[in-house]
Protein backbone atom coordinates (compact mmCIF):
# COMPACT_ATOMS: atom_id res chain seq x y z
CA UNK A 1 0.00 0.00 0.00
CA UNK A 2 1.54 3.28 -1.18
CA UNK A 3 -0.02 5.59 1.88
CA UNK A 4 1.78 3.38 4.48
CA UNK A 5 4.86 3.22 2.44
CA UNK A 6 4.72 7.13 2.31
CA UNK A 7 4.55 6.97 6.09
CA UNK A 8 7.36 4.78 6.45
CA UNK A 9 9.51 7.44 3.69
CA UNK A 10 8.20 10.24 5.59
CA UNK A 11 9.63 9.01 9.24
CA UNK A 12 12.76 7.97 7.67
CA UNK A 13 13.57 11.34 6.16
CA UNK A 14 13.04 13.18 10.12
CA UNK A 15 14.61 10.09 11.96
CA UNK A 16 18.21 9.57 10.87
CA UNK A 17 18.59 6.62 13.20
CA UNK A 18 15.43 4.58 11.45
CA UNK A 19 16.66 2.24 8.61
CA UNK A 20 15.38 3.38 4.87
CA UNK A 21 12.38 2.06 4.31
CA UNK A 22 11.75 -1.40 2.18
CA UNK A 23 11.28 -1.57 -1.58
CA UNK A 24 13.90 1.29 -1.95
CA UNK A 25 16.10 0.25 -4.50
CA UNK A 26 19.05 1.27 -6.90
CA UNK A 27 20.56 -0.65 -10.22
CA UNK A 28 23.87 -0.36 -8.46
CA UNK A 29 23.20 -1.04 -4.49
CA UNK A 30 20.83 -3.80 -2.56
CA UNK A 31 20.29 -0.95 0.61
CA UNK A 32 20.69 2.58 -1.33
CA UNK A 33 21.38 4.21 1.87
CA UNK A 34 23.73 7.11 0.14
CA UNK A 35 21.20 7.93 -2.42
CA UNK A 36 18.32 7.74 0.44
CA UNK A 37 20.89 9.99 2.14
CA UNK A 38 20.20 12.76 -0.37
CA UNK A 39 16.74 13.11 0.72
CA UNK A 40 17.41 13.25 4.30
CA UNK A 41 20.18 16.04 3.61
CA UNK A 42 17.29 18.03 1.13
CA UNK A 43 14.74 17.68 4.01
CA UNK A 44 16.88 18.88 7.12
CA UNK A 45 19.37 20.95 5.38
CA UNK A 46 16.79 22.85 3.36
CA UNK A 47 14.42 23.18 6.52
CA UNK A 48 17.61 24.68 8.06
CA UNK A 49 18.23 27.27 5.61
CA UNK A 50 14.36 28.47 5.63
CA UNK A 51 15.59 29.13 9.53
CA UNK A 52 18.65 30.58 8.87
CA UNK A 53 17.13 32.70 6.13
CA UNK A 54 14.51 33.82 8.71
CA UNK A 55 17.09 34.25 11.75
CA UNK A 56 20.08 35.51 10.46
CA UNK A 57 21.18 37.76 13.58
CA UNK A 58 20.37 34.55 15.59
CA UNK A 59 22.56 32.79 13.83
CA UNK A 60 25.40 35.63 13.65
CA UNK A 61 25.35 35.68 17.87
CA UNK A 62 25.64 32.01 18.15
CA UNK A 63 27.63 31.38 15.00
CA UNK A 64 26.83 29.13 11.74
CA UNK A 65 27.88 25.29 13.40
CA UNK A 66 25.88 26.31 16.31
CA UNK A 67 23.12 27.36 14.53
CA UNK A 68 23.06 24.68 12.29
CA UNK A 69 23.02 22.06 14.90
CA UNK A 70 19.80 23.97 16.79
CA UNK A 71 18.34 24.20 13.60
CA UNK A 72 18.80 20.46 12.90
CA UNK A 73 16.88 19.75 16.21
CA UNK A 74 14.16 21.90 15.90
CA UNK A 75 13.59 20.78 12.24
CA UNK A 76 13.41 17.36 13.32
CA UNK A 77 11.28 18.27 16.51
CA UNK A 78 9.12 20.69 14.40
CA UNK A 79 8.75 20.00 11.25
CA UNK A 80 6.41 22.61 9.11
CA UNK A 81 2.90 21.92 9.20
CA UNK A 82 2.53 24.61 6.08
CA UNK A 83 4.28 24.53 2.59
CA UNK A 84 4.34 28.35 3.25
CA UNK A 85 7.80 28.24 4.65
CA UNK A 86 8.05 31.89 5.68
CA UNK A 87 5.94 31.58 8.39
CA UNK A 88 7.93 28.43 9.61
CA UNK A 89 10.22 29.38 12.56
CA UNK A 90 6.95 30.66 14.41
CA UNK A 91 7.71 28.39 17.77
CA UNK A 92 11.74 28.82 16.87
CA UNK A 93 11.94 31.50 20.07
CA UNK A 94 9.99 29.59 22.38
CA UNK A 95 12.41 26.61 21.50
CA UNK A 96 15.20 28.78 21.72
CA UNK A 97 14.26 30.04 24.85
CA UNK A 98 13.79 26.31 26.33
CA UNK A 99 17.51 24.93 24.12
CA UNK A 100 20.20 24.23 27.05
CA UNK A 101 23.09 24.46 24.78
CA UNK A 102 21.48 28.53 24.47
CA UNK A 103 20.92 28.80 28.02
CA UNK A 104 24.26 31.16 28.66
CA UNK A 105 22.49 33.58 26.22
CA UNK A 106 19.87 34.36 27.91
CA UNK A 107 18.49 37.31 25.34
CA UNK A 108 18.67 34.97 22.52
CA UNK A 109 15.39 33.90 22.80
CA UNK A 110 13.91 37.74 22.73
CA UNK A 111 16.24 38.23 19.58
CA UNK A 112 14.78 35.95 17.81
CA UNK A 113 11.33 36.86 18.84
CA UNK A 114 12.17 40.43 16.86
CA UNK A 115 13.58 38.21 13.63
CA UNK A 116 10.11 36.30 13.26
CA UNK A 117 8.12 39.66 14.23
CA UNK A 118 10.74 41.42 11.45
CA UNK A 119 9.39 38.57 8.91
CA UNK A 120 5.43 38.74 9.42
CA UNK A 121 5.93 42.45 9.03
CA UNK A 122 7.45 41.54 6.06
CA UNK A 123 4.47 40.00 4.39
CA UNK A 124 1.51 41.33 6.56
CA UNK A 125 -0.72 43.08 4.57
CA UNK A 126 -0.07 46.32 2.46
CA UNK A 127 -2.02 49.73 3.94
CA UNK A 128 -1.47 53.57 3.72
CA UNK A 129 -0.83 54.67 7.22
CA UNK A 130 -2.51 57.99 8.78
CA UNK A 131 -0.71 60.71 7.79
CA UNK A 132 -0.08 63.26 11.07
CA UNK A 133 -2.56 65.80 9.20
CA UNK A 134 -5.61 63.77 10.63
CA UNK A 135 -4.10 64.05 14.30
CA UNK A 136 -3.22 68.07 13.85
CA UNK A 137 -7.04 68.14 13.16
CA UNK A 138 -8.93 66.36 15.89
CA UNK A 139 -10.40 67.95 18.19
CA UNK A 140 -8.86 68.78 21.26
CA UNK A 141 -11.45 67.37 24.02
CA UNK A 142 -12.14 64.39 21.68
CA UNK A 143 -8.26 62.37 21.53
CA UNK A 144 -8.95 61.15 24.46
CA UNK A 145 -11.76 59.10 23.06
CA UNK A 146 -10.25 57.62 19.97
CA UNK A 147 -9.41 54.47 18.87
CA UNK A 148 -6.58 53.83 17.09
CA UNK A 149 -6.39 51.12 14.63
CA UNK A 150 -2.59 49.64 14.05
CA UNK A 151 -1.21 49.12 10.67
CA UNK A 152 -1.58 45.66 10.27
CA UNK A 153 2.27 45.04 9.79
CA UNK A 154 2.65 46.65 13.55
CA UNK A 155 4.26 44.37 16.14
CA UNK A 156 5.65 44.93 19.68
CA UNK A 157 8.41 42.88 21.58
CA UNK A 158 8.93 43.33 24.74
CA UNK A 159 12.35 42.36 26.59
CA UNK A 160 14.12 42.37 29.75
CA UNK A 161 17.06 42.51 27.54
CA UNK A 162 18.76 45.47 25.15
CA UNK A 163 17.27 43.20 21.88
CA UNK A 164 17.39 45.87 19.82
CA UNK A 165 20.68 47.16 20.13
CA UNK A 166 21.82 43.75 19.66
CA UNK A 167 19.66 43.15 16.99
CA UNK A 168 20.83 46.00 15.31
CA UNK A 169 25.26 45.02 15.82
CA UNK A 170 24.02 41.61 14.11
CA UNK A 171 22.56 42.61 11.48
CA UNK A 172 24.78 44.98 9.88
CA UNK A 173 22.71 47.89 11.29
CA UNK A 174 24.83 49.13 13.86
CA UNK A 175 28.68 48.88 14.41
CA UNK A 176 29.37 45.80 16.83
CA UNK A 177 30.96 47.43 20.36
CA UNK A 178 30.27 46.24 23.63
CA UNK A 179 26.91 47.30 25.36
CA UNK A 180 27.86 49.97 28.15
CA UNK A 181 24.08 50.60 29.10
CA UNK A 182 22.57 46.80 29.80
CA UNK A 183 19.40 46.88 30.24
CA UNK A 184 15.74 46.28 28.70
CA UNK A 185 14.55 47.62 25.48
CA UNK A 186 10.79 47.16 23.75
CA UNK A 187 10.74 46.69 20.38
CA UNK A 188 8.16 48.14 17.26
CA UNK A 189 8.64 46.45 14.19
CA UNK A 190 6.70 47.71 11.49
CA UNK A 191 6.60 48.31 7.73
CA UNK A 192 4.49 51.07 6.74
CA UNK A 193 5.55 50.99 3.05
CA UNK A 194 7.93 48.82 1.76
CA UNK A 195 10.90 48.43 4.17
CA UNK A 196 10.69 46.87 7.30
CA UNK A 197 11.38 49.11 10.53
CA UNK A 198 13.03 48.38 13.73
CA UNK A 199 12.34 50.76 16.88
CA UNK A 200 13.33 50.82 20.22
CA UNK A 201 10.54 52.19 22.26
CA UNK A 202 10.88 55.38 24.60
CA UNK A 203 9.10 54.33 28.42
CA UNK A 204 5.82 53.18 28.65
CA UNK A 205 5.72 53.06 24.98
CA UNK A 206 5.23 49.02 24.37
CA UNK A 207 2.08 49.35 26.97
CA UNK A 208 0.77 52.41 25.13
CA UNK A 209 0.91 50.29 21.81
CA UNK A 210 -0.52 47.12 23.41
CA UNK A 211 -3.56 48.76 24.89
CA UNK A 212 -4.03 50.63 21.82
CA UNK A 213 -3.33 47.59 19.38
CA UNK A 214 -6.27 45.95 22.22
CA UNK A 215 -8.43 48.59 21.52
CA UNK A 216 -8.59 50.47 24.44
CA UNK A 217 -9.59 54.45 24.23
CA UNK A 218 -6.60 56.82 23.49
CA UNK A 219 -6.73 58.18 27.31
CA UNK A 220 -6.82 54.86 28.64
CA UNK A 221 -4.06 53.85 26.68
CA UNK A 222 -1.75 56.78 27.97
CA UNK A 223 -3.06 55.49 31.81
CA UNK A 224 -2.08 51.92 30.87
CA UNK A 225 1.89 53.45 30.07
CA UNK A 226 1.88 55.78 32.78
CA UNK A 227 1.26 52.62 34.91
CA UNK A 228 3.27 50.82 33.38
CA UNK A 229 6.24 53.62 33.73
CA UNK A 230 6.25 56.80 35.36
CA UNK A 231 8.46 58.24 32.68
CA UNK A 232 5.52 57.60 30.37
CA UNK A 233 5.96 60.66 27.93
CA UNK A 234 2.51 61.10 25.58
CA UNK A 235 3.51 63.81 23.27
CA UNK A 236 6.89 62.07 22.68
CA UNK A 237 4.66 58.86 21.87
CA UNK A 238 2.09 60.08 19.92
CA UNK A 239 5.11 61.63 17.76
CA UNK A 240 6.46 58.14 17.72
CA UNK A 241 3.20 56.52 17.06
CA UNK A 242 2.55 58.51 13.65
CA UNK A 243 5.83 59.39 12.18
CA UNK A 244 6.88 55.65 12.42
CA UNK A 245 3.56 55.23 10.17
CA UNK A 246 1.88 52.49 12.87
CA UNK A 247 -1.73 53.99 12.62
CA UNK A 248 -4.07 52.68 10.36
CA UNK A 249 -7.16 53.99 11.08
CA UNK A 250 -8.48 56.42 13.85
CA UNK A 251 -11.76 55.17 14.69
CA UNK A 252 -14.20 58.26 16.83
CA UNK A 253 -16.41 57.71 19.62
CA UNK A 254 -18.97 58.27 16.78
CA UNK A 255 -19.81 55.92 13.66
CA UNK A 256 -17.51 58.18 11.66
CA UNK A 257 -14.04 57.55 10.52
CA UNK A 258 -11.05 58.96 8.49
CA UNK A 259 -9.78 55.40 6.46
CA UNK A 260 -7.96 56.10 3.74
CA UNK A 261 -8.82 55.31 0.56
CA UNK B 1 -13.25 25.84 -20.62
CA UNK B 2 -9.90 25.88 -19.61
CA UNK B 3 -7.60 28.56 -20.21
CA UNK B 4 -4.97 26.65 -21.98
CA UNK B 5 -1.33 27.17 -20.81
CA UNK B 6 0.36 29.92 -23.40
CA UNK B 7 4.36 30.82 -22.11
CA UNK B 8 5.86 32.68 -25.67
CA UNK B 9 8.22 30.19 -27.31
CA UNK B 10 11.16 32.19 -25.97
CA UNK B 11 13.72 32.10 -22.85
CA UNK B 12 12.43 32.73 -19.78
CA UNK B 13 14.81 33.02 -16.38
CA UNK B 14 13.57 32.00 -12.32
CA UNK B 15 13.20 35.40 -10.67
CA UNK B 16 15.40 35.94 -8.10
CA UNK B 17 14.42 39.49 -5.57
CA UNK B 18 18.41 39.98 -5.58
CA UNK B 19 17.69 40.95 -9.32
CA UNK B 20 14.92 42.92 -9.32
CA UNK B 21 16.50 46.41 -9.57
CA UNK B 22 18.74 44.64 -12.62
CA UNK B 23 15.80 43.74 -14.55
CA UNK B 24 13.51 47.00 -14.22
CA UNK B 25 17.04 49.11 -14.93
CA UNK B 26 16.54 48.34 -18.66
CA UNK B 27 14.58 45.70 -21.64
CA UNK B 28 15.66 42.70 -21.20
CA UNK B 29 16.31 39.57 -23.63
CA UNK B 30 13.69 37.38 -21.66
CA UNK B 31 10.33 36.68 -22.47
CA UNK B 32 8.78 35.11 -19.41
CA UNK B 33 9.75 34.99 -15.71
CA UNK B 34 8.94 31.99 -13.51
CA UNK B 35 8.15 31.93 -10.10
CA UNK B 36 8.15 29.63 -7.14
CA UNK B 37 4.02 30.07 -6.08
CA UNK B 38 4.51 29.78 -2.49
CA UNK B 39 6.74 32.26 -2.12
CA UNK B 40 3.85 35.06 -2.91
CA UNK B 41 1.35 33.62 -0.49
CA UNK B 42 2.18 36.22 1.64
CA UNK B 43 -1.12 39.27 2.45
CA UNK B 44 0.92 41.86 0.94
CA UNK B 45 4.77 43.28 1.39
CA UNK B 46 7.45 43.46 -1.17
CA UNK B 47 7.11 40.12 -2.97
CA UNK B 48 3.64 41.42 -4.42
CA UNK B 49 5.21 44.97 -5.17
CA UNK B 50 7.83 43.31 -7.43
CA UNK B 51 5.79 40.38 -8.73
CA UNK B 52 3.30 43.20 -9.88
CA UNK B 53 6.12 45.32 -11.34
CA UNK B 54 7.26 42.32 -13.12
CA UNK B 55 3.87 41.17 -14.38
CA UNK B 56 3.45 44.25 -15.97
CA UNK B 57 6.26 43.88 -18.45
CA UNK B 58 6.50 40.69 -18.62
CA UNK B 59 4.71 37.13 -19.48
CA UNK B 60 4.74 34.94 -16.12
CA UNK B 61 5.10 31.33 -15.29
CA UNK B 62 3.79 30.36 -11.23
CA UNK B 63 5.16 27.20 -10.34
CA UNK B 64 4.41 25.77 -7.37
CA UNK B 65 6.16 23.54 -5.26
CA UNK B 66 3.92 22.52 -2.54
CA UNK B 67 0.83 21.16 -3.64
CA UNK B 68 2.09 17.44 -3.11
CA UNK B 69 0.19 16.03 -6.24
CA UNK B 70 1.84 12.22 -6.48
CA UNK B 71 1.06 11.73 -2.76
CA UNK B 72 -1.55 9.47 -1.83
CA UNK B 73 -3.22 11.67 0.97
CA UNK B 74 -6.83 14.60 -0.55
CA UNK B 75 -4.79 17.24 -1.82
CA UNK B 76 -4.63 20.20 0.70
CA UNK B 77 -7.59 22.36 0.11
CA UNK B 78 -6.67 25.86 1.61
CA UNK B 79 -3.26 25.30 -0.49
CA UNK B 80 -5.19 25.17 -3.68
CA UNK B 81 -7.17 28.26 -2.45
CA UNK B 82 -4.51 30.21 -2.29
CA UNK B 83 -2.92 28.75 -5.78
CA UNK B 84 -6.53 30.32 -7.38
CA UNK B 85 -5.86 33.47 -5.02
CA UNK B 86 -2.05 33.72 -6.74
CA UNK B 87 -3.26 32.45 -9.98
CA UNK B 88 -6.82 35.39 -10.31
CA UNK B 89 -4.75 37.46 -9.19
CA UNK B 90 -1.56 37.37 -11.82
CA UNK B 91 -3.21 36.01 -14.41
CA UNK B 92 0.02 33.98 -15.41
CA UNK B 93 0.50 32.33 -19.00
CA UNK B 94 1.00 29.17 -17.11
CA UNK B 95 0.95 27.26 -13.97
CA UNK B 96 2.96 24.11 -13.30
CA UNK B 97 3.83 21.38 -10.89
CA UNK B 98 5.55 18.55 -9.73
CA UNK B 99 5.54 14.34 -10.63
CA UNK B 100 6.20 14.54 -6.77
CA UNK B 101 4.72 14.61 -3.17
CA UNK B 102 6.17 16.63 -0.28
CA UNK B 103 3.67 16.38 2.65
CA UNK B 104 2.89 13.71 4.71
CA UNK B 105 -0.37 13.79 7.32
CA UNK B 106 0.04 17.25 8.19
CA UNK B 107 4.02 17.61 8.09
CA UNK B 108 5.22 19.62 4.81
CA UNK B 109 8.33 17.85 4.07
CA UNK B 110 10.41 20.70 1.60
CA UNK B 111 11.94 18.18 -0.84
CA UNK B 112 10.02 16.96 -3.99
CA UNK B 113 9.69 13.40 -3.16
CA UNK B 114 9.46 10.51 -5.24
CA UNK B 115 6.53 7.78 -5.75
CA UNK B 116 6.43 4.66 -7.53
CA UNK B 117 4.65 4.01 -10.40
CA UNK B 118 1.84 1.68 -10.57
CA UNK B 119 -1.99 1.73 -12.05
CA UNK B 120 -2.73 2.72 -7.91
CA UNK B 121 -0.53 5.98 -8.28
CA UNK B 122 -1.18 6.57 -11.63
CA UNK B 123 -5.31 6.56 -10.69
CA UNK B 124 -4.30 8.81 -8.00
CA UNK B 125 -2.52 11.52 -9.98
CA UNK B 126 -4.79 12.02 -12.42
CA UNK B 127 -7.51 12.37 -9.68
CA UNK B 128 -5.36 15.05 -8.17
CA UNK B 129 -4.14 16.87 -11.62
CA UNK B 130 -8.06 16.68 -12.47
CA UNK B 131 -8.68 18.91 -8.93
CA UNK B 132 -6.48 21.36 -9.60
CA UNK B 133 -6.98 21.89 -13.33
CA UNK B 134 -11.22 22.21 -12.18
CA UNK B 135 -9.95 24.76 -9.42
CA UNK B 136 -8.08 27.12 -11.02
CA UNK B 137 -10.13 26.56 -14.20
CA UNK B 138 -6.94 26.47 -16.42
CA UNK B 139 -4.60 23.37 -17.82
CA UNK B 140 -1.50 22.58 -15.54
CA UNK B 141 1.92 21.40 -16.61
CA UNK B 142 3.32 18.59 -14.78
CA UNK B 143 7.36 18.57 -14.71
CA UNK B 144 9.18 15.13 -14.60
CA UNK B 145 11.07 14.77 -11.88
CA UNK B 146 15.44 13.92 -11.27
CA UNK B 147 15.38 11.25 -8.72
CA UNK B 148 17.83 9.28 -6.42
CA UNK B 149 16.12 5.78 -5.98
CA UNK B 150 14.14 3.67 -7.84
CA UNK B 151 11.09 1.34 -6.48
CA UNK B 152 10.57 -2.10 -6.29
CA UNK B 153 7.04 -2.07 -6.79
CA UNK B 154 7.11 0.41 -9.84
CA UNK B 155 5.38 -1.34 -13.05
CA UNK B 156 5.45 1.69 -15.23
CA UNK B 157 8.39 3.81 -16.85
CA UNK B 158 8.12 7.22 -16.26
CA UNK B 159 7.72 8.20 -19.66
CA UNK B 160 5.01 6.13 -20.02
CA UNK B 161 3.20 7.51 -16.71
CA UNK B 162 3.41 10.74 -17.71
CA UNK B 163 2.02 9.95 -21.42
CA UNK B 164 -1.09 8.32 -19.81
CA UNK B 165 -1.60 11.38 -17.15
CA UNK B 166 -1.06 13.90 -19.55
CA UNK B 167 -3.97 12.06 -22.04
CA UNK B 168 -5.81 11.20 -19.33
CA UNK B 169 -6.50 14.73 -17.41
CA UNK B 170 -5.18 17.10 -20.69
CA UNK B 171 -2.55 18.36 -18.58
CA UNK B 172 0.18 19.85 -20.37
CA UNK B 173 4.38 18.55 -19.87
CA UNK B 174 6.91 20.41 -18.46
CA UNK B 175 10.11 18.87 -19.47
CA UNK B 176 13.12 19.32 -17.30
CA UNK B 177 16.37 18.19 -19.42
CA UNK B 178 18.72 17.98 -16.48
CA UNK B 179 16.39 16.04 -14.29
CA UNK B 180 16.07 13.90 -17.23
CA UNK B 181 19.94 13.37 -17.55
CA UNK B 182 20.49 13.72 -13.79
CA UNK B 183 18.29 10.22 -13.50
CA UNK B 184 19.23 8.87 -16.62
CA UNK B 185 22.84 8.93 -15.01
CA UNK B 186 21.90 8.21 -11.24
CA UNK B 187 19.78 4.80 -12.98
CA UNK B 188 22.37 3.65 -15.06
CA UNK B 189 20.12 4.39 -18.13
CA UNK B 190 20.36 6.39 -21.30
CA UNK B 191 18.89 10.42 -21.67
CA UNK B 192 18.07 9.90 -25.19
CA UNK B 193 15.83 6.92 -25.33
CA UNK B 194 13.84 8.61 -22.62
CA UNK B 195 13.23 12.09 -24.70
CA UNK B 196 13.19 9.97 -28.05
CA UNK B 197 9.79 8.16 -25.99
CA UNK B 198 8.63 11.41 -24.70
CA UNK B 199 5.43 12.60 -25.93
CA UNK B 200 6.55 15.91 -27.12
CA UNK B 201 4.11 17.08 -28.81
CA UNK B 202 2.42 17.64 -24.87
CA UNK B 203 5.00 19.79 -23.91
CA UNK B 204 4.38 23.33 -23.27
CA UNK B 205 7.67 24.34 -21.28
CA UNK B 206 11.09 23.15 -20.69
CA UNK B 207 13.55 23.56 -17.77
CA UNK B 208 17.23 23.75 -17.67
CA UNK B 209 19.12 23.81 -14.77
CA UNK B 210 22.83 23.14 -13.20
CA UNK B 211 23.53 19.69 -10.98
CA UNK B 212 26.47 18.47 -8.80
CA UNK B 213 28.06 15.49 -8.37
CA UNK B 214 28.54 13.60 -5.51
CA UNK B 215 28.93 10.00 -4.51
CA UNK B 216 26.58 6.91 -4.38
CA UNK B 217 26.58 3.36 -2.06
CA UNK B 218 28.56 1.62 -5.12
CA UNK B 219 31.03 4.67 -5.60
CA UNK B 220 29.72 5.88 -8.40
CA UNK B 221 28.80 9.23 -9.54
CA UNK B 222 25.60 10.62 -8.24
CA UNK B 223 23.99 13.61 -9.62
CA UNK B 224 22.40 16.20 -7.78
CA UNK B 225 19.62 18.38 -8.96
CA UNK B 226 21.08 21.85 -7.09
CA UNK B 227 20.04 24.31 -9.06
CA UNK B 228 23.20 25.87 -7.98
CA UNK B 229 25.71 26.10 -11.03
CA UNK B 230 25.91 26.92 -14.92
CA UNK B 231 24.10 24.26 -17.41
CA UNK B 232 26.20 21.54 -18.43
CA UNK B 233 27.43 21.19 -21.66
CA UNK B 234 25.47 17.42 -22.08
CA UNK B 235 22.25 18.99 -20.88
CA UNK B 236 22.69 21.82 -23.40
CA UNK B 237 23.14 19.12 -26.18
CA UNK B 238 20.09 17.38 -25.29
CA UNK B 239 18.77 20.85 -25.27
CA UNK B 240 19.61 21.33 -28.99
CA UNK B 241 18.17 17.71 -29.82
CA UNK B 242 14.90 18.32 -28.33
CA UNK B 243 14.44 21.48 -29.83
CA UNK B 244 15.51 20.47 -33.56
CA UNK B 245 12.72 17.99 -33.29
CA UNK B 246 10.11 20.31 -31.38
CA UNK B 247 10.87 23.86 -32.55
CA UNK B 248 11.12 26.67 -30.34
CA UNK B 249 9.29 25.95 -26.96
CA UNK B 250 9.48 28.26 -23.89
CA UNK B 251 12.45 27.33 -22.02
CA UNK B 252 13.45 28.37 -18.44
CA UNK B 253 16.80 29.02 -16.41
CA UNK B 254 16.28 27.67 -12.87
CA UNK B 255 19.18 28.92 -10.51
CA UNK B 256 18.06 28.58 -6.76
CA UNK B 257 20.64 28.53 -5.38
CA UNK B 258 24.16 30.42 -4.99
CA UNK B 259 22.48 32.42 -7.16
CA UNK B 260 24.60 34.31 -9.34
CA UNK B 261 24.46 37.78 -10.45
CA UNK B 262 22.33 38.92 -13.38
CA UNK B 263 24.57 39.33 -16.11
CA UNK B 264 25.36 35.57 -15.20
CA UNK B 265 21.73 34.27 -15.65
CA UNK B 266 21.03 36.80 -18.53
CA UNK B 267 24.06 34.74 -20.61
CA UNK B 268 22.41 31.41 -20.00
CA UNK B 269 19.16 32.65 -21.00
CA UNK B 270 20.96 34.11 -24.36
CA UNK B 271 22.55 30.68 -24.65
CA UNK B 272 19.00 28.99 -25.09
CA UNK B 273 18.05 31.65 -26.88
CA UNK B 274 20.07 31.04 -29.76
CA UNK B 275 19.48 27.24 -29.67
CA UNK B 276 15.45 29.08 -30.02
CA UNK B 277 16.60 31.04 -32.68
CA UNK B 278 18.46 28.66 -34.76
CA UNK B 279 15.25 26.00 -34.79
CA UNK B 280 13.06 29.03 -35.48
CA UNK B 281 15.34 29.71 -38.54
CA UNK B 282 15.81 25.91 -39.90
CA UNK B 283 12.42 25.62 -39.51
CA UNK B 284 11.93 28.54 -41.46
CA UNK B 285 14.36 27.76 -44.35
Amino acid sequence: MHASFETSFADALLNADRPIPCGITAHNAAVPARRFAVYRNNVVVGLGKALKARFPAVEKIVGEEFFAAMARVFVTEQPPRSPLLATYGDSFPAFIAAFEPARELPYLADVSRLEAARTRSYHAADATPVGGDHFAALDADAVGDIRIKMHPSAEVVRSAYPIVTIWAMNSGEQELAPIEDWRGEDAVIARPYLEVEVRALPPGGAAFLLALAAGRRLGEAAEAALADDPHFDLTCNLAGLIGSGLVRDIVFPEPKSCQQP
Amino acid sequence: MFRTSSLPACTGVGFKPAHFRDILAAPQPVGFFEVHAENYMGAGGPPHAQLGALRERYALSVHGVGLSIGAMRPLDQDHLERLKVLCDRYAPESFSEHLAWSSHDDIYLNDLLPLPYTQQTLARVAEHIDQVQTALGRQMLLENPSTYICFSESTIPEVDFLAEISKRTGCGLLLDINNVFVSAKNHGTQPLPYLDSFPLDRVKEIHLGGHDEETDDAGAPLLIDSHGSPISEAVWTLYAHVIARTGAIATLIEWDNDVPDWPTLRAEAVTAQNILSDASRASAA
